[in-house]
């Protein structure tokens, strides 16, 4: 287990061997490894994903359900925060994380991160079902394996690939209700994932030095602004359609419907402007700024029109 | 400060504690660590019983 400068410090006057030194992490540090704003997403979509399930759930199980499915993100983030201290580090945007910033040992974070992940898993197969907690593994492991240790460092097809873990939580919801999956948290999982690489090319445009420095090798480092600027705006037209089809295949109202294509609209205007832009980032920091509100508001309107149609549903009986 | 150290600073009628000798940020850290385990293993046990009380005599059942 490494110790921090100042840990071996204190380690070294306190007569103690550095390998045991006492730690100095608060549960504060420990709540910033579950990357609690990435958490709250994660929560909001798999909320959606339980809602629209067909069937019933008893309100203590759905909850369990998105407590498990909380603390297994979270786990996957500690889990990154210790595989990526190195990276994090180098970079201004998370160099105030406590693992570089000296608050907690790779140790400490990898051991919560573990015990977190078997208690999300396990306690979901126990109170909720085998399916969900298969598919919550899978998220953990494809997010920690697949992206941290072996994408993110090698390809620029890293967020693309890596995407499917952050898009899959709508799916563990579904399942969480029903035991399977169908194609409309399929569809659900699409949006998300498509959604994911015009989210972070557009902020990795204007960090690309950031990464460059920590070797992470984004699109717009290895492939250059231009290519960044059309691949954004690819992703974008497929997104854009696949936004409406949860309407087009009849599990949204009209009003989704509407949302979606005015929000698709939107981010095609902005992606046409990244790619004419040609110098300056304004338009890209305005296309990450609306993809975060594009993305919620696809998933508020469907948690909303699903809520109104259960509370018109219960009075009109 | 060592156990060794501190018996020779310390005069032959003061009682030594043996161990380490916490600072007070680590005592601070250790507090706040040992409340939120507490809290989360006591939410854990209600969340059990809960969901035992929920599911009823089909606790054991599962849907697949």
């Amino acid at each position: 287990m490494s110790l921090t400068f100042a840990e071996a410090e204190l380690a070294v006057e306190q007569g103690v061997d550095p390998s045991i030194a006492p730690s100095i992490a608060g549960a504060r540090d420990y709540l910033a490894l579950m990357k609690p704003r990435v958490m709250s997403l994660v929560v909001f979509t798999a909320l959606v994903g339980l809602m629209l399930a067909p069937g019933h759930v008893h309100p203590v199980i759905g909850l369990t359900a998105l407590i498990c499915i909380a603390v297994g993100a979270g786990a996957s983030g500690a889990l990154n925060m210790w595989y990526d201290a190195d990276i994090d580090a180098r970079m201004a945007r998370t160099a105030a994380r406590p693992i570089p910033a000296g608050r907690l040992r790779p140790g400490e974070a990898l051991a919560f991160g573990l015990i977190l992940a078997g208690f999300s898993v396990a306690v979901l197969g126990l109170l909720v079902n085998v399916v969900a907690a298969a598919l919550l593994a899978l998220t953990i492991g494809f997010y920690v394996v697949v992206y941290t240790m072996w994408l993110k460092r090698w390809t620029p097809q890293n967020i693309v690939i890596g995407g499917a873990a952050g898009a899959l939580p709508p799916i563990i919801g579904w399942a969480s209700v029903t035991g399977g999956v169908t194609l409309e948290p399929v569809v659900l999982f699409l949006i998300i994932f498509m959604w994911t690489p015009p989210h972070f090319w557009a902020l990795a445009l204007y960090r690309k030095d950031d990464y460059a420095r920590a070797g992470v090798p984004m699109l717009p480092v290895v492939a250059g602004d231009g290519a960044t600027r059309r691949q954004i705006l690819l992703y974008t037209l497929v997104l854009a359609p696949l936004g409406v089809a949860p309407w087009l295949m009849g599990y949204a109202g009209a009003v989704y419907g509407a949302a979606a294509v005015a929000g698709g609209a939107v981010m095609i205007a902005l992606a046409v402007r990244i790619l004419v832009e040609k110098q300056g980032f304004r338009a890209s920091k305005q296309m990450f700024a609306f993809s975060i509100l594009y993305l919620f508001l696809l998933f508020a309107v469907l948690l909303a029109e699903q809520m109104s149609g259960g509370l018109i549903g219960y009075f009109a009986t | 400060m060592t156990m060794s150290n501190a018996m020779n600073d310390s005069d032959s009628t003061r009682k030594v504690e043996p161990g380490i000798k916490l600072t007070p940020e680590q005592q601070r850290a250790r507090r706040s660590r040992s409340i939120a385990i507490g809290v989360a293993l006591g939410l854990l046990a209600i969340l059990f019983y809960i969901v035992t009380l929920v599911k009823g005599p089909g606790v054991a059942e599962r849907p697949f």
